[in-house]
């Protein structure tokens, strides 16, 4: 039996939006807090910390997310951790933002001149206390624009997850589809909701960028 | 005795050695200018001083704390010695006022009322007390340096180095800096200068050193060295330095 794409067929896709930001939320919070550490890591006075940090960023970026996903799901499975596919998901989307918002926060500690490192030494600051009132301020604000570019891709690299059953966007497209065979109504309402999502985050993103722009040049 | 007293320095770039055995003593309340060619050395002994230079071998001390190679203890050393750069290296997320405050409130833990004072003090005494709320980007090159001035005495420094501080300044904003440093000087504050003010340096260091190629090649009053300089190198750096 063919459905028709109907009012509740539209609401069934846009309600399962809401997994997708969800999905995109988790993996924010806790890949930037481990990509966070990844960060400052990757900028220690430590070669081991260092080099640990900068292996961790290699594997992340050098594996396709689906490998994650993969591995997350069906090869902890094996191990005997039967994660459901929404926590696999989120573990696996935190692993690949943690490894590039590190290089991104990465690249803003370092942008920072490191004349600000030698006057804040100079007035016996510890290195705790030069990343928390000198260094970190600075980078912050480096990183706003680079860090919510990478934030809409996460929003869109969500999608893969409907692999593993995880009935997001992209998936209750999917099987909307299945059931209707129209897939231009269909994706093309997929396609206008994640555009509904990112659009704004990028127009926030170009603003933000504008605006430190003139700062500098101010 | 001294309050910085510099034994048998040795400090190296790699294979180049850029300090070669330096011996130094300076006394309270002295201002000691160290002049010299670029790559003589003079940069590096001066930020040899507060460590952020490592030493190969030889010892420093300042106030009672010791610097070895070993790099101990420079956290106690430096709040005893502030430095002041050629580019000024002011916080720019902070405000002029912020940017004094700050060291005073979390390296000696003082209150922020205290803090306060001091920075509206500092501020003042470099001359721009008005400025306490403005942002560093909106101050000129020699006002910046004047803030950076204000933010090392905020620590109550025993002994103050300044590092070509008028080096990236416009001729007409050098003048504010170095009367502020010789106001400093009028105080009795123990400095130790490396610059290219040769008539700031013969009027207000009490002693000149002259370096050359690594070493202390003259030093002595400062009238002495300008006047009667005695090895062929300085008077023919004077010479050329003075047309």
């Amino acid at each position: 039996m063919i459905r028709q794409f109907t009012q509740s067929e539209f609401l069934f896709i846009l309600a399962s939006a809401r997994w997708t930001l969800l999905l995109t939320v988790m993996s924010m919070l806790l890949g930037g807090l481990l990509g966070f550490l990844v960060a400052l890591a990757r900028t220690s006075r430590l070669a081991p910390l260092r080099a640990l940090a900068a292996g961790w960023i290699g594997v992340i970026q050098g594996v396709p997310v689906l490998m994650l996903l993969f591995l997350s799901y069906y090869g902890l499975a094996l191990a005997g951790f039967d994660l459901p596919p929404l926590i696999a998901a989120t573990v696996s989307m935190a692993l690949y933002a943690s490894g590039f918002l590190g290089e991104i926060w990465r690249g803003s500690i370092q942008a920072v001149p490191w004349q600000q490192w030698e006057a804040s030494s100079a007035l016996a600051f510890s290195r705790p206390q030069q990343y928390r009132y000198v260094i970190l301020p600075q980078a912050m604000r480096i990183a706003i624009p680079p860090t919510v570019g990478f934030l809409v891709q996460l929003v869109k690299n969500t999608s893969i997850v409907s692999i593993i059953g995880v009935v997001e966007l992209a998936r209750a497209g999917n099987l909307v589809n299945n059931a209707t065979f129209q897939p231009f109504k269909v994706f093309g309402t997929v396609a206008a909701i994640y555009f509904v999502i990112c659009w704004p985050i990028s127009l926030l993103a170009r603003r933000l960028e504008g605006r430190l722009h003139a700062r500098r040049a101010g | 005795m001294p309050v910085v007293q510099v034994e048998g320095v040795h400090k190296r770039f790699g294979a180049v050695e850029v300090l070669k055995g330096i011996d130094l003593a300076v006394e309270g309340g002295e201002v000691v200018a160290i002049i010299g060619r670029s790559g003589s050395g003079k940069s590096t002994l001066l930020r040899c001083i507060n460590g952020l230079e490592q030493i190969q071998s030889g010892r420093i001390e300042v106030s009672g704390h010791s610097i070895d190679p070993s790099g101990k203890g420079l956290r106690e050393l430096r709040k005893d010695v502030g430095i002041v750069f050629q580019s000024y290296n002011l916080f720019p997320h902070l405000r002029v006022g912020e940017n004094i405050m700050l060291a005073p409130r979390i390296v000696l833990g003082v209150s922020k009322a205290e803090a306060r004072s001091r920075a509206e003090e500092t501020l003042a005494e470099v001359g721009l007390a008005e400025r306490f709320d403005a942002w560093p980007d909106n101050l000129s090159g020699g006002q910046q340096q004047r803030v950076a001035i204000a933010r090392s005495l905020a620590m109550r420094p025993k002994v103050m180095l300044f590092d070509e501080v008028t080096s990236a300044l416009d001729p007409e904003l050098t003048g504010e800096v170095l009367a502020t440093m010789e106001r400093l000087a009028r105080h009795g504050m123990t400095m130790l200068l490396v610059t290219h003010e040769m008539g700031f340096a013969r009027r207000v260091a009490t002693t000149t050193v002259f370096m050359h190629q690594g070493k202390v090649w003259e030093m002595g009053p400062s009238e002495r060295i300008f006047g009667a300089p005695e090895t062929p190198e300085l008077r023919q750096f004077l010479g050329g330095g003075l047309k």
